[in-house]
């Protein structure tokens, strides 16, 4: 039985065992371990309740004639015993707990350090050299301590693989750091990340990913990432699709929480204090950095400000990427008055 | 048990059901009887209410994309509101009130063989109470789920979506229905205060001669326990509301970091409350195992001074231990330490019930009565919702399974599983006395079987799905999740069917059971003393309290298919000829 026990928590020690993720940092082993103790103590306490209670259930039923046993109603050395005996092993696991949960808060010295910026409903990390990134990227076998912070409400970060999680709690640093385990050169291991604090309404879907390099692939990979060669209308996509401002404002006139991006440029906006005024550029840029400012009718005014999240570049393509979607832009070069000049212009615009 | 054999119907005598007539008599009444059954009818209508969008929960989630609806975001709205409404039903209308204001208010006086609670009227105000704040609140949240759903937006029916945890900043900039939520849950709070004061009044005043503090039924010690901390810790959730509120009027910085508060500091007014609030939970389904363990197996209960103080020991430890919900929020590493130690010395008491428990148990005589299985399987799942909060309780292994299905699962075990349980066994342990009717005892018995397999199917995946990583309050989920789902699903239409059951025998117990003996079962508590159901004012004349757990005194009549007090008392001399310490009983 005890051999049996033994290669089950064997094969349950592997990877993807019955209860947990795929262990893929230096806590794993440490967390999978008390977990298991814990399991064990707890299969025997209930195995021994319930075997008591089947037992004396089926030896004590009541049978016509038979009068009730005679037993004392109390028995102080058996109080103390069943008193002492979990007092004694709750120490015991909250020891292994407390110690545990020490070596899973304090960092080793000199991390590497990445932010993480939550915001309703979308993941950005930050790496030292000033890329933003909507996928988390890391080196393995480093301690990297994460920067959390939020724009909005309270977040969570949580990875099941690496068995570290904390909330993410907007005007406020919270801390985190991990080591992930070795991976080969060329294979680099992917695992989830899920918001777990409540965050509203699409909550379920604010996930992103980890990818765990070989450390000089993770250079090489941090190298090539910020060096992308697009238009600004191009970026401020990609800005709409990474930053979060997707969660609310679609492209094709959807309302989801937020005026849809589609034809906004140019649009008479209707405040809620009864003005109102044409969105062209300048609405657009204050409205990206301070939005709250001037409500809209029928709309909340509930969205973060960017500014301190967009470099000034980046406001100036989300707005140029904004007039794309609107009918009322179309900018026009006069028309080619060479051949030469025609040849060049029927290039297929970007 | 065998049934009794057919007896001529009694001659008509006035009982609190009959004693006056017509809607005024009910709605005004002062008798803590009639108010017990007006809470029953309130808080099992919200466990309909709270059951059902806990089915329609399940059903969503059987698929990991949000079957129910095309549109995406109309389906995320609709079940954050869902999970909300369940989860606050539940807590604020069902499960705090359910045993304390349902069985407590009709069986405590009688237990102590009073007339009456100390103040009737304060009694009637606590009533009122539940019914306008469950009506608001009922209206406001249902309104949101109405709105998502259907798209029709009623008056004042803004909805919740915040879970019925309201963390700020999320339910005070983002969320519209928070302020009148709030407020439904504050006119609710003052139910369970109002109770409180009345119990705690009433016990120290109105027991019968010969009931000293160490002679009262253990129902009692688990009320007086919970009545502490209802006085004690509602008003924090009370002045919580109020902060909410006044940030989101006055826009007054205490919780909304943009105006200079701290979100974190919510946590801890909210849970200084609903930490404690789990125990007025469970304080008092632990009471009532100890009735129906003890009466149904005939036994003197054991280590009764044990379990009278571990109910103390419980609620004033209940108080120290609310950060462990906030492992993960960011507090420091010593509030983590300090409330991880404190958070495993209450498992403690609470294993110390179990064990005493099983003590009664030994020797006994039990019968296998529709209450004693309901105490059974309080026993396995209290154990295993205990069990596992030793998992959370441990710093290192919480950290990854905070907020994800493992907790649901836990606290499922103990708030359902546990706390559910005992409230259905007290139902039916004390439904003879309420009504004068017996239920058909085989149907009890099959649907109490149904509803804890049904249980089990339904949450024990849902660890599993935890400890793989699955968040909770997640309307969509990744696929490696969804076998659990599927599972828990299943499990939770069995349990419903079980449930459906009970309500049908309740009901023909109303209409068709048999007339009840006044003691079906044979306990010596002063509420067996009395007819059932009992007269208006309960006693005619003021009982004399003896040992309540001593059974020895009864016999069982097979005429009337019920026990009634011995005709020859067995002296000591007599019980020690026979070589025994106690009176023979059986």
């Amino acid at each position: 039985m005890m051999v049996i026990m033994a290669g089950l928590l064997n094969i349950l020690a592997d990877s993807s065992g019955f209860w947990m993720p795929p262990r893929a940092s230096t806590v794993a082993a440490d967390v999978d371990w008390l977990f298991y103790f814990i399991l064990w103590i707890s299969v025997f306490f209930f195995v021994l309740i319930f075997v008591l209670l089947v037992y004396f259930a089926w030896k004590y039923r009541y049978r016509e004639g038979q009068p009730v046993g005679d037993a004392p109603s109390h028995n102080t050395a058996l109080e103390l015993t069943w008193t002492f005996i979990p007092t004694l092993l709750v120490v015991i696991i909250f020891y292994y707990g407390f110690k545990g949960f020490m070596g899973l808060a304090v960092p080793p010295p000199d991390p590497y350090e990445i932010v993480v910026m939550a915001h309703m409903w979308s993941f950005n990390f930050g790496y030292p050299n000033g890329h933003i990134d909507d996928q988390l990227h890391i080196p393995a076998n480093t301690p990297i301590q994460f920067t959390l912070n939020s724009a909005d409400v309270i977040h969570g970060f949580y990875v099941p693989a690496f068995r570290v999680k904390k909330d993410i709690v907007p005007d406020r640093y919270n801390k985190i750091w991990v080591q992930a385990l070795p991976v080969k050169a060329g294979d680099p291991q992917t695992y989830d990340i899920y918001c777990t604090q409540y965050c509203g309404q699409n909550h379920s879907t604010m996930r992103s990913s980890v990818i765990v390099h070989d450390p000089d692939e993770f250079r090489s990979w941090l190298e090539k990432a910020d060096l992308v060669n697009m238009s600004p209308a191009e970026h401020g996509h990609k800005i709409w699709e990474t930053r979060g401002c997707n969660g609310c404002h679609s492209l094709d006139g959807t309302i989801i929480r937020a005026p849809s991006w589609k034809d906004v440029f140019g649009l008479e906006q209707h405040f809620q204090d009864g003005t109102s005024q044409i969105a062209d550029e300048d609405y657009l840029h204050l409205v990206i950095t301070n939005p709250n400012i001037k409500p809209i009718v029928g709309f909340q005014p509930v969205m973060p400000p960017t500014a301190g999240l967009l470099k000034p570049r980046d406001v100036d393509d989300v707005i140029m990427y904004i007039k794309t979607l609107s009918s009322k832009y179309h900018p026009t070069l006069p028309k080619p008055t060479t051949a030469a000049a025609a040849a060049a212009t029927t290039k297929p615009a970007k | 048990m065998s049934v009794a054999q057919p007896i001529p119907a009694p001659a008509k005598v006035d009982n609190y059901l009959t004693h006056d007539r017509g809607f005024m008599s009910w709605a005004f009444t002062l008798d803590h009887k009639r108010i017990g059954l007006l809470y029953m009818g309130g808080v099992l209508t919200a466990f309909l209410l709270g059951g059902t969008f806990a089915v329609l929960i399940r059903t969503f989630l059987l698929t990991p994309h949000a079957w129910m609806f095309k549109d995406k975001v109309q389906a995320h709205l609709f079940y954050n509101n869902m999970f909300s409404l369940h989860g606050a039903v539940m807590v604020f209308m069902f499960i705090i009130p359910a045993v304390p204001a349902v069985l407590g208010n009709f069986v405590l006086p009688l237990m102590l063989g009073a007339k009456d609670v100390a103040f009737p009227r304060l009694n009637l105000l606590s009533l009122y109470c539940w019914f306008g704040g469950a009506i608001f609140f009922s209206y406001v949240l249902l309104g949101g789920v109405f709105h998502a759903a259907f798209g029709v937006q009623w008056p004042g029916g803004w909805g919740l979506d915040t879970g019925w945890t309201f963390y700020t900043p999320y339910s005070t900039n983002y969320a519209s229905g928070t302020v009148p939520a709030t407020l439904g849950a504050f006119i609710l709070g003052f139910s369970s205060i109002l109770t409180g004061v009345n119990f705690v009044a009433t016990i120290h005043t109105l027991r019968a001669r010969g009931m000293a503090w160490f002679r009262m039924p253990l129902f009692v010690w688990a009320l007086y326990a919970t009545s502490l901390i209802q006085i004690l810790a509602t008003p924090v959730l009370a002045i919580t509301l109020l902060l909410i509120t006044a940030e989101r009027t006055l826009n007054v910085g205490i919780f909304d970091p943009h105006i200079g508060g701290d979100p974190v500091l919510f946590q801890h007014f909210f849970w200084f409350y609903s930490h404690p609030a789990v125990y007025i939970m469970i304080l008092p389904a632990m009471g009532v195992i100890s009735e129906l363990i003890s009466v149904h197996s005939r036994k003197h209960i054991f280590g009764y001074n044990f379990i009278a103080l571990s109910s103390v020991a419980l609620a004033l430890l209940g108080f120290i231990v609310w950060g462990h919900h906030m492992f993960v929020s960011g507090q420091s590493n010593l509030a983590n330490t300090i409330f991880s130690i404190l958070t495993f010395s209450v498992a403690i008491p609470s294993a110390v019930k179990v064990f005493n428990w099983l003590g009664t148990l030994y020797k006994g005589s039990i019968r296998f009565t529709t209450p004693m299985l309901y105490a059974m399987g309080f026993i396995l799942l209290f154990t295993i919702g205990g069990l596992t909060g030793l998992f959370l309780g441990a710093l290192m292994v919480d950290i990854p399974l905070h907020d994800t299905y493992f907790v649901i699962a836990h606290f499922h075990y103990v708030a359902m599983g546990s706390m559910l349980f005992a409230f259905l066994g007290g139902m039916y342990h004390w439904f003879p006395k309420m009504f004068g009717k017996m239920y058909h005892e085989r149907t009890g018995q099959i649907a109490a079987i149904i509803i804890f397999i049904g249980f089990n199917i339904t949450f024990l995946p849902q660890f599993v799905a935890g400890t793989k990583g699955a968040p909770r309050r997640w309307a969509e989920y990744p696929e490696q999740y969804q076998k659990y789902h599927v599972m828990s699903t299943c499990g939770a239409y069995m349990m419903t069917t079980g449930l459906l059951i009970v309500a049908f025998n309740w009901l023909h117990g109303l209409m068709r059971g048999r007339p009840a003996p006044d003691n079906p079962w044979g306990g010596n508590s002063l509420e067996w003393h009395c007819p059932s159901p009992p007269p208006h004012d309960n006693f005619a004349v003021p009982p004399v309290a003896d040992d309540p757990y001593n059974m020895g005194g009864w016999e069982y009549d097979k005429t009337i298919g019920g026990w009634v007090p011995r005709s020859h008392e067995i002296s000591p001399s007599e019980t020690a000829a026979a070589g025994r310490t106690r009176p023979v009983s059986h």
